[in-house]
């Protein structure tokens, strides 16, 4: 079973988000995604400035496989991409709660956090579609 | 539930991530498809080809059946044990499957006999087309062989480490095989073949056997391997892949096979021949080539290559190659194609420079 840590939030497309606490978010994909995906070869993110909606694509991962877009799982303007992934895309599937995270947002609507999933919630998601 | 080769628990002990494949349940990767890959272009790594079809061709007319059956000539096989790749075409000239033949005795003795193996999707139609074939000869048996087991161990220090997991007579048998070429020893067929651009073996061997020698050599250091690697290493040494690469609809000569066409002698008559020579009189209107895409980015099967003023193609099998740190593909374009194409990737036109379909052989970059 892959690892869904408590303390995160959860959106059905697979991220995971960290609410900092002070308007701001971090998102990466989670371990179930990773472990879907395969090794992965390149990620593109958004560039820092760019606003995001709910829903928009915002970014590609690739791996051996598969593309697959990420999208933004939230609104708002992206503060920080991690660019340790263009030469290390791999951090993802090693450490992705960690190294691994994509891009942080500074929302632009705090209500949004609310439709959200928990640990729990996102579990039966992923136990519903395997 | 898929069928499970000998190696299953093996495979289920050593971490393996199982999915479906023609009907088999097989290792796609055992963690990491990328280090695998890499391990196999360092050292040395091993897979469970069990699934694929192995048929012994028997009877005093075996060669001539081979020379029919064949797109290439088994007289070619002129020692003990050698080993041609070939396609097996239908009346159309399309790829009904391509495999390799090993002749097992001495050339032209009596009792001369060879050893097929053909893919394990193709396993039913291959079975009934070359049983279908026979009915031109009087004396040719078709026996598969559904319980040897087979393990791939391809890298530079597949042979020494293979060496260190068999008895001394195997051992020796290994010192003595050429490039291409295969033997038996007290029931295990060793065959210097493989499917990686790497040197090593192929060996095919019971299946109550295969469990201790698997162990035995990954207690060597040669490091399980899924489906996952052997993909991208047979697409990085630019070697089809059946159904992919070409299939029933697609003749060899767009495919990059025609080296595998033995035309001469021009009295032997070979299935699809008729069809190829009218192919190669017309002109044949595409070919296999080999894409390299230096930016960042995946190139994958089935996306559109546009060749500026000469038409469009396809590509057929795409990866990232993990040796060379970018994306290659092989895709099959108008004949006159240059060296330079693109490749329309998520709705964006990709620039890539088009080569020969092969991009690494023994661990080094082959294209300029």
């Amino acid at each position: 079973m892959s690892n869904i840590p408590s303390e995160l939030k959860y959106v059905a497309s697979h991220e995971w988000i960290r609410v900092e606490g002070d308007g701001t978010v971090t998102i990466g994909v989670t371990d179930h995604a990773q472990d879907l995906l395969g090794d992965v070869v390149f990620v593109e993110l958004p560039e820092v400035g760019a606003d995001v909606a709910t829903g928009d694509e915002s970014g590609v991962v690739e791996s051996v496989k598969a593309a697959s877009d990420i999208y933004a799982p939230l609104s708002g303007e992206v503060i920080a991409i991690n660019e340790e992934l263009e030469d290390s895309p791999e951090l993802v599937n090693s450490d992705p709660y960690g190294d691994g995270w994509f891009f942080k947002l500074k929302l632009s609507d705090n209500d949004e956090l609310n439709e959200l999933l928990s640990a729990e919630g996102y579990t039966d998601l992923c136990e519903s579609e395997a | 539930m898929g069928s499970k080769t000998a190696l299953y628990e093996k495979h289920q002990e050593m971490g393996a991530k199982l999915v479906d494949f023609g009907g088999w349940d097989m290792p796609i990767h055992y963690g990491s498809q990328v280090d695998e890959h890499h391990h196999v272009r360092n050292t040395a790594g091993m897979f469970d080809v069990s699934h694929m079809t192995v048929v012994d061709v028997t009877g005093t007319d075996a060669k001539e059946y081979l020379r029919y059956l064949l797109a290439n000539d088994v007289v070619k096989l002129q020692e003990k044990g050698k080993a041609l790749y070939s396609g097996m075409l239908n009346e159309d000239g399309g790829v009904i499957d391509d495999l390799i033949v090993y002749l097992m005795t001495e050339p032209g003795v009596a009792g001369e006999w060879f050893r097929v193996v053909v893919n394990c999707a193709t396993r039913e139609k291959d079975l009934r087309w070359m049983s279908d074939q026979t009915a031109s000869f009087d004396d040719v048996a078709l026996t598969e062989q559904p319980d040897l087991a087979m393990v791939a161990i391809q890298g530079p220090k597949a042979i020494s480490l293979a060496k260190q997991s068999v008895n001394e007579s195997r051992e020796k048998l290994i010192d003595q095989l050429s490039v291409f070429q295969g033997l038996e020893s007290e029931g295990w067929f060793i065959a210097r073949t493989g499917y990686t651009g790497e040197d090593g073996l192929e060996i095919m061997l019971p299946e109550d056997e295969v469990a201790d020698f698997w162990q035995a050599l990954a207690d060597e250091g040669v490091k399980p391997c899924g489906l996952g690697a052997r993909d991208t290493l047979r697409l990085e040494a630019g070697m089809n892949l059946y159904g992919a690469d070409m299939d029933e609809t697609v003749s060899p000569l767009a495919a990059n096979m025609g080296w595998t066409i033995a035309w001469e002698p021009q009295e032997r008559i070979f299935l699809g021949r008729e069809a190829l020579q009218a192919q190669k009189e017309s002109g044949v209107t595409e070919r296999l080539v080999g894409l390299v895409m230096e930016t960042r980015g995946v190139l994958r099967s089935h996306q559109k290559v546009i060749v500026e003023g000469v038409g469009e193609g396809e590509i057929t099998s795409g990866t990232f190659s993990p040796t060379l740190g970018c994306s290659v593909a092989m895709a099959r374009v108008p004949a006159g194609t240059k060296d330079q194409a693109d490749v329309e990737i998520r709705g964006k036109r990709v620039p890539v420079r088009v080569v020969r379909p092969s991009f690494v052989r023994n661990g080094k970059k082959v294209f300029d």
